[in-house]
């Protein structure tokens, strides 16, 4: 009998920490699971050993920042059957989106002695911008049983069990008291996609919103609280909104709603 | 004799027979839970020591905040109700419904014989006594019985305790659900802090007038049933929030497309933590995982929420899109369907929702809101829009 031949794994880096391939090296265990069912051809984060294409399933990391990364982003597109985005920086742009709210042409002359040798996008955009992203997978980083979850539902040709409902039901899940009702800890949980199992609650913090938003995020109500009930200033909620998904539609355009109030 | 009659004969127990009732409970082989403080709220957890319970805290509750607060006593149960509900012991969170392992010719089941833990719950408050009993009527009385609820319930004993004050977002008395306890405990408390801190003890099963008996004693006067009674007529008179109930269910069936329902939306975040804190919302989903061979599969069930987009969600996509069909459809099964599918308002009145709801939306003004407008009066203002 013919032994079919393993799946090809490739993962891709753009513009981004590394912090989400990281996140298949930290499986550890499960990493030996993985490569017995699957052939790693390409990831140099792992090996410098490195397999032609096509591939089976691409991870693709990193947000599009220079008009070299469109290019590359097409080519790795069509050698790949299969393509997920992982991380912030893949689905929502990264923090690096912060560009986005100014002229990238000042911050480049602002850092670069010769900013003319810097060849860079207006926009730090998602990988969905440009090619045909078949599943997003969220988080800064990257959770690695999510992860994991994706790789074995993408095996077995099955829908991952990846939710897309808010934080708060995680903290409820685990048992967590809500912090912004225990403590009047400003927390993004309410419009946060879940993912990280209400990691900073747990520890007594306010939700970072590293999952982007929830799948119906009411992010006006949110904010009207925060300011209201818990008093914080716009400066805050502008600051809150734009961190690992600054690029993202909905939170992007609730902080453009505060970013010229005052007290 | 007053509203709040006491059955039985009532025993009147010190501070220290409590711990007793702990011990001979474990003894007993049962795993007690009780409220304790942890990350600034009573939560139900493993308990082991009277000495473990809030003792001298009270909570201070309103739409969306929650508080610890000194008192100015040891009171041991002088707080309503938390964030969790005892619904996460008797239907656990997520729980592996099976698992199955490939074979040459086929698959095998492994099944989990591990019997669940048999739980005494410590502190059952009226409301929650009624919503234990609502999860009866779910997962026992139907066509298809629960058959890990029913081990669990079955071997659950109750020691229940009468609020002796009631919290900003409490209503059961509006509902009959407390805040004296029922029919159903097999202990009830009536915790005393006039003079000599004392408990009324009354049984209310054979097991625990068995257990009772094995605890040091004596016999309650008039006098300490009288202030019993009096201490929980108190918290019926200090009850935050009222739902009135009659004709509800007909008046939510006339006002479905009502524009309360878009206002209240846009307030609603649609995150679902209202339906975890309910002591009865009961929606489970089930979820299937391979793993990575392929060799294992599983099947988990795990608490569900009818705000989320997956939960209405059919061929051709979710039903209930809008934040405003999604709070819509809870409130109405909660206090109007809920009677034609059930037999009862499937809202006890413990504020839960209203309290941890994280903008502070609440059931009450919602109901009263629409009842309002019917009537002709002015439609209350909600708290923040």
């Amino acid at each position: 009998m013919a032994t079919q031949r393993k799946p090809r794994l490739a993962v891709w880096k753009f513009a981004s920490c590394d912090g989400c391939q990281l996140s298949l090296l930290d499986c550890e265990e499960e990493l030996l699971a993985v490569v017995e069912q699957v052939e790693i051809a390409y990831f140099l984060e792992a090996s410098r050993a490195v397999v032609e294409g096509p591939y089976d399933l691409s991870l693709v990391e990193g947000s599009i920042t220079t008009p070299a990364d469109i290019e590359r982003i097409r080519e790795i597109r069509e050698a790949s059957r299969f393509l997920v985005a992982i991380g912030a920086c893949a689905t929502a742009g990264g923090i690096q989106a912060l560009r986005n709210f100014g002229d990238v042409r000042e911050f480049a002359a602002a850092v670069y002695a010769h900013p003319e040798y810097i060849e860079t996008l207006k926009r730090s955009a998602p990988i969905a911008e440009h090619v045909f992203v078949d599943f997003e997978l969220r988080g800064c980083p990257i959770n690695k049983h999510q992860l994991l979850e994706v790789i074995a539902a993408y095996l077995h040709g099955r829908k991952p069990n990846i939710p897309t409902y808010s934080v708060c039901i995680e903290c409820k899940l685990r048992g967590t008291p809500c912090v912004m009702v225990a403590a009047g800890v400003a927390c993004l949980g309410p419009v946060t996609q879940a993912g990280c199992h209400a990691l900073c609650p747990a520890y007594g913090r306010g939700c970072f919103g590293c999952y982007g938003p929830m799948e119906t995020p009411n992010t006006a109500s949110l904010m009207t609280w925060w300011r209201e009930q818990l008093g914080a200033s716009p400066q805050t909620i502008v600051r809150a909104l734009r961190t690992y998904n600054a690029g993202n539609e909905v939170f992007r355009k609730e902080s453009e709603a505060y970013e010229h109030a005052h007290d | 004799m007053g509203a709040y009659e006491l059955d039985g004969s009532p025993y009147a127990l010190e501070r220290a027979a409590l711990q007793e009732l702990l011990d001979v409970l474990r003894a007993h082989g049962y795993t007690t839970v009780g409220p304790q403080i942890e990350h600034g709220a009573i939560v139900y957890d493993e308990l082991h020591r009277i000495e473990e319970l809030p003792i001298g805290w009270t909570d201070v509750q309103e739409g969306g905040s929650y508080r610890l607060e000194r008192r100015n006593d040891d009171a041991l149960f002088g707080y309503n109700v938390g964030p969790h509900s005892w619904k996460r012991f008797l239907s656990p969170p997520l729980r592996l419904l099976w698992r199955a392992r490939k074979t040459e010719d086929g698959f095998e089941f492994v099944v989990d014989e591990e019997p669940p833990p048999r739980y005494a719950f410590i502190g059952v408050r009226a409301c929650e006594l009624h919503a234990i009993q609502q999860l009866d009527a779910i997962y026992m009385a139907g066509a298809a019985t629960d058959k890990d609820y029913q081990r669990r319930r079955e071997a659950l004993f109750i020691v229940a305790v009468n609020c002796g004050k009631a919290g900003n977002t409490c209503f059961c008395a509006s509902l009959g659900t407390g805040p004296g306890v029922g029919p159903g405990y097999d202990i009830a408390l009536t915790e005393l802090l006039d003079g000599e801190h004392r408990f009324v003890a009354v049984a209310g099963s054979v097991r625990g007038a068995e257990i009772l008996e094995t605890i040091p004693h004596r016999s309650a006067t008039d006098a300490d049933i009288a202030l019993a009674e009096a201490t929980i007529a108190q918290a019926a008179r200090r009850m935050g929030r009222s739902l009135e109930t009659a004709g509800l269910k007909e008046l939510l069936y006339r006002n479905i497309d009502h524009p309360r329902w878009e206002a209240v939306a846009q307030r609603c975040l649609t995150c679902g933590a209202c339906t975890m804190v309910c002591p009865t919302c009961f929606c489970f989903s089930i979820e299937d995982a391979t793993d990575l061979s392929g060799q294992v599969a599983e099947r988990w069930r795990r608490f569900d929420s009818c705000f989320t987009l997956a939960f209405s969600f059919i061929s051709s996509g979710s039903v209930r899109t809008s934040a405003k069909a999604r709070y819509r459809q809870w409130l109405m099964h909660k206090l109007a369907a809920w009677q034609d599918q059930f037999g009862a308002i499937g809202c006890v009145g413990c504020g839960r929702c209203i309290t941890w709801c994280p903008v502070g939306i609440d059931i009450t003004a919602e109901a009263a809101a629409l009842r309002a407008e019917e009537s002709g009066q002015l439609q209350p203002e909600p708290a923040a829009v």
